[in-house]
């Protein structure tokens, strides 16, 4: 377990993101309008759209690019779309987020 | 939990009820127990590919629509091959034709049709049958094709579908038809004429206006007997005078019947528990045989059985297209013109094409098209928006020219298109794509071939054309667009119902507006929310605060996201003036921040390409210093104004085109609009400035100022309308902020001022805007009023550090 301090919940506007650059690429925090905190790499499965800067609705976030959806829990996108945006750990504890960075590609 | 579920119980295992089932999931899963009786012995298919299947073009499994591992998933419980027999309404239970009783809470009659059998002598003799179900195509093809003589009895859609397949089999097909010409129900003389002299090059033989006496025989039927005394042989004799809606049980059950199961808007028969749907109901004196209307009904009938209560079923319109292959065919309303309608003809015999539109009140009533069906769905749209049509009177028949221009150079047949024409220049769908997925997928809206295909799905100029490739595939009973839409899935309002509840409600946030108009998801999605965004917006200018969280990314950030996730920055050039020193600061920015790529753009403006978004508040800072506010290249928004240096300099020039476009962008610069809106001033009709394909276009004349509307360049260009002509500055800035104002006020969100001209009319733009001083100048003082408030420049507010968190990595880790 590598839990790595990135922020406060505060930080990433809610039904918005935020943006957290790694050696590996770029990884997206989402929270939705209900304060959960999601993190997945930060490509459409599409075409490499940036996925932070979508719309977030739900637990989904819509692809700035060609308007995918993808689901924020697993990473997959929705039907009738296939594909998935590798998805990381993350944690709450007393409003500070952490995440746990795993290198890999998505586990649809 | 299954003790407190509701029993429903459903009677037919076609379409309709099915249909109605699965929207019944959609909404809640959990509340019904499901029992599904269905007399054929199959799982629902679609009743309406029958006829590929009798001609061959389809093997049956094709037509499954919900296998029978749907049923079993969804622990609804199937009998098929049973027969519902009766009805016991005061013990809530039906009991099938073996004795079965199942009770019921709610019961859905979804029990179809039957064809109506002639009464004539020889009637019940073997080798007569109906063309219904996929057990008759069974019984018409055990016999060889080669040799066997059919009669089809009834030159109607559905008669000349079965015909037609069975010539394909082999078979020596003649056609008995009562009147003059086929499918008159649909067709008029012309278009029924051209139609059979197609089918008979085919090798179909008519008998038309001729009644049938008697069916002969002995043991199975050997001919047919006119009224008139000729017979004719026959080894095979298809029924097919039409459908009869199939209420025996209903009234055995003494529910309400006339023709059909009489319903209210709620899907209801006169007893409360018993929904019914389908070709079995009638609605508001209508019965209906075709698949669009049934899925409506299937929708509110679903809606009432969840308890939601919020829909009515209020009638529809229905479009025609015969589903025989190579043959273009579309016809939608009243296609025979009365003593107040008006015709307008096209009729072309040596292209075999052949158009006649029916109007009454400058308004579309109906459409006949043989040869060339392409404008078909765009007349039938405007057939249910009640378009006003009298300013596209001369082109109407001509059709929407540019529908689909993405490389296709005018193709006006779908039918005879190859499968590897592209339709979708977007995303690259050719037909055979969308054939193909309509056929596998079972796809019957133009909504489900967008999800599956892409097509249509990014700029929406072809449209038509898939809805054609739709109609093509599935015949007369693809689910046309309704004319109300739901703005999404997210709820039923439609993109009228928002603004007036808007208004009427008086709503000033999006949590309470979609609690308001019940919106099925928590916080809608990246379709409802940036539209509900720009209703508020627009209604409540100086008091909607702007949720950032609505904005598509380009108006969150103001700035053009590109393909690598870099962003362009265009800096506001007002109408297209520039001077040295203002160049000088953009080049020293550009070289400043090593800018990959600078361009001039189509607007008269220069673009900064190639932007980090961390770069794009000290950028904005330093373009502020120089003077320069932002262009709003990226917003649904006022773009530019592009203008010709006019009476300045050019010796053609009549007035000042380029001082007056910079007081036209000075005026309307910020403004939130449905779409994005472009605006030209040009010095003389020779029109540089490309005036005429612009939202707003102005034409200066020696006399004064004429003034165009709803042109657009792009994929589909369109070529502006004329408005009026008027004689000062001040009035060209008036109609023009009284323009914006109408289109900002009524538009769809996203509509671009064309869609929006050719749906409403220009007709009523025109009483608004031109002919009413007093609405006039109240739509210009609701605009200036809204202006005052939307002229903040978001450069200068991010500059200095407004929503700093949008363009700052909030970690990088090693």
């Amino acid at each position: 377990m590598n839990w790595i301090q990135v922020g406060v919940l505060d930080d990433i506007p809610r039904q918005g993101s935020r943006v957290i650059k790694t050696a590996s690429g770029e990884i997206a925090l989402f929270r939705s309008v209900d304060d959960k905190v999601f993190a997945l790499n930060n490509r459409c499965p599409h075409k490499g759209g940036p996925l932070a800067q979508g719309i977030v609705h739900g637990t989904r976030v819509t692809c700035p690019f060609h308007n995918w959806v993808i689901d924020l829990e697993s990473g997959s996108a929705v039907a009738p779309d296939t594909g998935c945006a590798h998805r990381h750990e993350v944690r709450i504890a007393h409003d500070v987020v952490f995440i746990e960075v795993e290198a890999g590609e998505c586990q649809a | 939990m299954g003790i407190n579920k509701m029993r429903l119980v459903v009677i037919g295992n076609g379409m309709a009820g099915i249909r109605t089932i699965e929207e019944l999931l959609k909404m809640s899963t959990d509340e019904f127990d499901i029992t599904v009786f269905g007399s054929e012995p199959q799982p629902n298919y679609n009743r309406i590919l029958l006829s590929p299947v009798l001609s061959g073009e389809m093997p049956f499994k094709d037509t499954i629509l919900n296998d029978w591992a749907w049923y079993e998933d969804n622990h609804i419980t199937l009998h098929t091959g049973k027969t519902v027999v009766k009805i016991d309404r005061k013990r809530c239970t039906v009991e099938t034709d073996d004795g079965l009783v199942v009770p019921y809470d709610r019961l859905l009659i979804a029990t179809g049709s039957n064809p109506i059998m002639l009464p004539v002598p020889g009637i019940d003799l073997p080798g007569v049958m109906g063309y219904r179900s996929i057990a008759d195509v069974g019984k018409m093809l055990s016999k060889p094709g080669k040799g066997t003589r059919a009669v089809v009895i009834g030159g109607g859609l559905l008669g000349l579908e079965a015909a037609n397949g069975l010539s394909l089999r082999g078979m020596d097909v003649s056609v008995v038809h009562l009147c003059d010409w086929p499918m008159e129900r649909q067709l008029d003389k012309v278009g029924g004429g051209l139609l059979q002299k197609e089918l008979e090059k085919r090798g179909l033989k008519f008998y038309m206006t001729r009644q049938t006496e008697a069916i002969l025989g002995e043991t199975e039927v050997t001919g047919l007997r006119f009224k008139d005394g000729e017979e004719i042989p026959a080894d095979l004799v298809i029924m097919s005078a039409g459908i009869r809606p199939n209420i025996a049980l209903a009234q055995l059950a003494g529910i309400h019947c006339e023709r059909g199961i009489v319903v209210s808007d709620t899907m209801q028969t006169f007893d409360p528990k018993i929904y019914s749907v389908g070709e079995c109901v009638q609605h508001r004196g209508q019965t209906y045989g075709l698949v669009a209307p049934l899925f409506e009904q299937a929708k509110v009938a679903a809606n009432h059985l969840a308890r939601y209560g919020a829909m009515r079923y209020e009638g529809s319109s229905v479009s025609t297209k015969l589903k025989v292959t190579g043959i273009d065919l579309f016809s939608a309303g009243e296609f025979t013109a009365g003593d107040e309608d008006e015709e307008l003809l096209l009729h072309d015999s040596a292209r075999g094409v052949y158009k006649k539109l029916v109007l009454r009140d400058n308004k579309l009533r109906g459409a006949v098209m043989y040869g060339d069906t392409v404008d078909g769905p765009w007349y039938f749209q405007m057939m249910r928006d009640a378009t006003d049509v009298s300013e596209m009177r001369e082109h109407l028949l001509f059709g929407q020219v540019h529908i689909g221009d993405s490389g296709l150079g005018g193709v006006s047949s779908v039918a005879n298109m190859p499968d590897t024409a592209e339709i979708c220049g977007c995303n690259g769908v050719c037909k055979g794509a969308i054939v193909s997925a309509i056929v596998d997928k079972k796809l019957f809206t133009l909504d489900e071939v967008r999800a599956h295909t892409k097509a249509s799905a990014s700029c929406g100029s072809c449209t038509g054309l898939v809805e054609a490739v739709l109609a093509n595939t599935l015949g007369g009973d693809y689910s046309a667009r309704p004319s109300k839409k739901a703005i999404c899935a997210c709820t039923e309002s439609s993109h009228q119902d928002v603004p007036q509840a808007i208004r009427d409600l008086g709503l000033k946030n999006i949590p309470d507006l979609m609690q308001a108009m019940q919106w099925k998801t928590p916080d809608g999605c990246h379709a409802c929310r940036p539209a509900l965004n720009y209703y508020l917006l627009a209604a409540w200018p100086g008091e909607y605060v702007d949720d950032s969280r609505s904005r598509f990314i380009n108006e969150r950030v103001h700035a053009n996201i590109q393909k690598d996730g870099t962003y362009s920055v265009i800096p506001r050039i007002w109408g297209g003036m520039t001077s040295p020193a203002e160049l000088r600061s953009i080049a020293e920015i550009a070289e400043r921040y090593e800018v990959p790529t600078v361009h001039i753009t189509g607007g008269q403006r220069i673009g900064l390409y190639g932007i980090t978004k961390e770069n794009l508040p000290k950028m904005w800072g330093e373009l502020v210093d120089a003077g320069f506010v932002s262009g709003h290249a990226y917003g649904k928004s006022l773009r530019t104004v592009k203008t010709c240096v006019g009476s300045e300099w050019c010796r053609f020039g009549t007035q000042d085109s380029t001082g007056l476009g910079i007081q036209v962008e000075k005026m309307t610069w910020g403004s939130w609009t449905p779409h994005k809106f472009k605006i030209a001033v040009s010095g003389c009709p020779r029109n540089c400035a490309e005036a005429t394909i612009k939202d707003f276009g102005v034409v200066c004349v020696e006399s004064g100022y004429e003034i165009h509307v709803g042109g657009n360049g792009g994929v589909k260009v369109r070529v502006t309308d004329f408005l009026c002509k008027v004689e000062t500055e001040a009035e060209v800035l008036e109609y023009c902020g009284a323009f914006m104002q109408m289109y900002r006020e009524e538009a769809h969100y996203l509509d671009r001022t064309a869609p929006w001209i050719e749906r409403v009319g220009l007709a009523h733009i025109k009483q608004h805007v031109v002919d009413d001083a007093v609405t006039r100048a109240a739509l210009y003082e609701r605009f200036l009023e809204s202006q005052r408030y939307s002229q903040d420049d978001p450069w200068k507010e991010r500059a200095e550090g407004k929503d700093a968190h949008e363009y700052a990595t909030l970690a990088t880790i090693e």
